[in-house]
């Protein structure tokens, strides 16, 4: 079983960020996984995507072309990708920052005000990690308790303050009723 | 702790080469491979070791010919424009026998072109890193695993047989995650460095590191001793994998990234039936010369894809002795061809076999 | 009884050196100095390519061969792998103040605990007198047939002024060995050099203003007297800097790291 992950958005949305905690949590389960990210000329901005596999064999090619689960948090992201998900596959966007939605009916849709969830709850900048949260609540791709011990083990020391912020975001996603 | 730990390629590269004991690096910046030099440059003062920023490729090639000639193990990375300014050291280096890793993290070409991933460099890391009659050892990672693995790989082989040992990865490797486990290092014998300038202490005759030799009568008897040595190598040290070529009509060659892509291209082709296989070089020098060609009896086609316009092809025909069509799919200048794009070759040479 | 005798740091053979050529003058001085300090046994000499490419028959300590210009690179790489091991370059003014400038200044603001020695005689020796970074104003050589002409082919550099302006040069002094006083004063700033070396002072540079009667076209008795009517002028003699600038290079890091 392989699972093509994609995740676009802009730079400093944390796009990487996310995407590393789920292949550092599919390391940790044993299984085969590939993190690679979109990479430019510039530090901040632009565009920002990573594609991550997570498969239970070899992994071939480690770019994803065609989704699985694609998680787009902007809106140019969602208008390249979203036609690019497989049939069945599922789209997670955050709906407070792109203002339509897919007419697809063949895959499942799921929109998410990631951001302003953020922002009102005082976690401005963690929109990432209400989505992966989210993420976690739809696709069961990991057991919710392993997820966050794991992504708050890669917390260093020095950001410490940022565990607690962390897990109440991870809460939040997980908890969002559509 | 889990054993193996989630790395950048490039990251990969330069652990594995402080775990082989290298002790000096020197490098200068350059996209995609430039967490080689501030991985080293956080790390090496922990190991007792050296990270240098030179002031340019040129320079840092040359205090990597110091530091091997005083015998060091010591590494320098660059990506495509950067090698081409190595070419001068890398040559001198080659001329005075000296073992050191060479990193080539390819980005796409010609001039500054662009710094997305490529293999355009195939030509000069196999054929000419610079001038005069010269090889190094080019090593073709495919994986961020082997990344870490053929470094180290490298370090022991150009210990064993004095010369430089280059690892040719690409950007998406440099860029890209995945697990590393760093208990499955080389651990070849080497031999001692008694030609090592560092002083004779009066107890020994003076070393001369040197790559002048004036009188072509010795040039030419060095040159051919250098061939001889890369015979024994070409024997002993090719490296190779075959995957599904067993019953595969078509082979298809790639090293690197690609050889990936192929991997899931393969894939969807025997699913639809279509019997394909990957022979992926590791060592594009030596080339896996014989290897392959002992596939072209059995094959009745083979397709060379790569990131550049066709650079392995001559390899490709010269091992199979032209016995069976090549023909070439590739993407350049930074592209990287999908696994659809590679089914689709292979479905149009399906169709005419 | 023996009154007159080739240094110990020096091969038993002979220089391929031009009749009134003085390299061989400035070899003897470094083998001399390598001599009295007792160096030889540790010491790494890198050299050029130009007419000292063949300095590797001439020393009796481990030498490295060089690319063009790259002898202070591949210093450093010596040095920092064996940073008690004392190591020295060989160099001519077109390795070290053309094709090899970068280096040059760089191994200066780095500072390395390296000696220098540089051999200035304004033009190519080894090629066959073409002008040099170093070839005086109006000075014919064979790439330069009407004379030097700055507006067309630039000034010539001055190599001690220059590198004195960096932080990490500990000394830098011109010398000649045209007169016999002044190849006692060179031997005593070469001494200088590989002294500092030893102190861990930094980088020290000797610039020895040289002759080179085949290209010139003179006899050896001529260039030497050209060295004085006209270089020396030009390229005045002197200390251009003397100081211990040990806080600002390598061999400080050991206990940095500590």
């Amino acid at each position: 079983m392989t699972t093509n992950i994609l995740l676009a958005g802009f730079g400093g949305q944390g796009i990487l960020f996310a995407g590393k905690a789920i292949a550092k949590m599919a390391m940790d389960s044993d299984l085969q996984v590939s993190w690679l990210p979109s990479y430019g000329p510039e530090m901040r901005g632009g565009a920002a995507n990573c594609s991550v596999i997570v498969s239970d064999e070899e992994i071939g090619s480690p770019v994803v072309v065609t989704p699985d689960i694609l998680i787009a948090l902007n809106l140019p992201s969602f208008d390249k990708f979203e036609p690019k998900v497989i049939a069945g596959g599922k789209l997670i966007y955050d709906c407070s920052l792109i203002d339509r939605t897919s007419d697809r009916a063949d895959i499942e849709v799921y929109g998410i005000p990631a951001t302003a969830m953020a922002s009102d709850a005082g976690l401005t900048g963690m929109a990432n990690v209400i989505v992966l949260g989210y993420l976690l609540k739809i696709t069961g791709l990991f057991e919710y308790d392993a997820f966050l011990e794991h992504m708050l083990a890669g917390i260093p020391p020095t950001k410490a303050a940022l565990i607690e912020k962390n897990k109440k975001a991870l809460e939040m996603g997980y908890n969002y009723a559509k | 702790m889990a054993k193996k730990v989630l790395m950048k390629g490039n990251e990969a590269i330069a652990e594995a080469a402080i775990k082989s004991g290298c002790l000096h690096f020197f490098g200068y910046p350059i996209t995609p491979q430039t967490e080689i030099s501030e991985y080293m440059a956080k790390r090496m003062p922990k190991v007792g070791g050296l990270c240098l920023q030179a002031e340019s490729e040129i320079s840092a090639i040359n205090m990597i010919m110091g530091a091997a000639a005083a015998g060091s193990r010591c590494l320098t990375s660059s990506s495509s424009p950067g090698i081409s300014l190595k070419s001068e050291g890398i040559s001198y280096i080659v001329g005075c026998d000296l073992p050191c890793v060479i990193v080539n993290v390819q980005r796409g070409g010609p001039g500054l072109g662009g710094i997305q991933p490529s293999q355009q460099d195939y030509y000069q890391a196999t054929k000419a890193n610079g001038h005069g009659d010269e090889h190094v050892l080019v090593l073709a990672p495919s994986s961020v695993q082997e990344m870490a693995q053929l470094t180290s790989e490298a370090f022991d082989l150009a210990d064993i047989y004095r010369m430089p040992a280059m690892i040719l990865a690409d950007g998406a490797l440099g860029q890209m995650m995945e697990p590393v486990d760093f208990d499955v290092m080389s651990k070849r014998d080497v031999p001692e460095k008694t030609w090592a300038t560092n002083g004779t202490e009066g107890k020994r005759k003076k070393n001369i590191i040197n790559s002048l030799l004036i009188d072509p009568v010795e040039l030419e008897n060095s040159v051919i001793a250098r061939f001889k040595k890369y015979d024994e190598i070409a024997e002993k040290e090719v490296k190779y994998e075959e995957y599904k070529c067993d019953d595969a009509d078509i082979v298809i060659v790639a090293y690197g990234i690609t050889s990936r892509i192929c991997k899931t291209a393969i894939a969807a082709a025997r699913a639809k039936g279509i019997k394909v296989g990957l022979f992926r070089p590791i060592t594009l020098w030596p080339y896996p010369k014989k290897q392959l060609g002992a596939l072209a009896d059995k094959a009745k086609h083979f397709l060379v894809c790569e990131l550049n316009m066709g650079q392995m092809v001559d390899d490709v025909k010269v091992a199979t002795e032209c016995k069976k069509p090549v023909s070439f799919f590739g993407r350049t200048g930074g592209m990287i061809p999908s696994p659809d794009e590679v089914l689709a070759e292979i479905e149009k040479l399906a169709a005419t076999l | 009884m023996v009154v007159f005798d080739k240094p110990k740091s020096l091969s038993p053979v002979p220089f391929h050196y031009c009749p009134g050529c003085t390299h061989g003058i400035v070899h003897r001085l470094v083998a001399e100095v390598l001599d009295e300090l007792d160096l030889c046994g540790k010491t790494v000499c890198v050299s050029p390519v130009g007419c000292s490419v063949f300095a590797y028959n001439y020393f009796e300590c481990d030498m490295i061969e060089a690319a063009h210009g790259r002898a202070p690179a591949v210093a450093t790489g010596v040095k920092r792998t064996h940073p008690d091991n004392i190591v020295f370059t060989y160099q001519g003014d077109g390795d070290l103040a053309a094709i090899g400038t970068a280096e040059t200044v760089h191994v200066g603001a780095r500072g390395e605990n390296i000696t220098i020695i540089f051999i200035n005689n304004c033009i190519y020796g080894m090629t066959g007198g073409q002008m040099a970074p170093t070839t005086m104003p109006g000075q014919v050589t064979t790439t330069s047939p009407y004379g030097r002409d700055r507006r067309i082919q630039g000034s010539p550099i001055r190599v001690c002024e220059m590198l004195s302006t960096l932080d990490g040069v500990a000394y830098a002094e011109r010398v000649a060995v045209n007169t016999v006083p002044n190849v006692k004063k060179a031997k005593a700033a070469i001494k200088k050099a590989f002294q500092n070396q030893i102190d861990k002072k930094g980088l020290s540079i000797v610039e020895v203003l040289s002759t080179c009667p085949t290209n010139w076209g003179m006899t050896p008795e001529a260039a030497l007297e050209w060295v004085k009517t006209d270089m020396i002028p030009f390229y005045p003699l002197g200390v251009y800097k003397d100081a211990d600038v040990k806080e600002l290079n390598p061999t400080s890091t050991k206990e940095v790291n500590e």
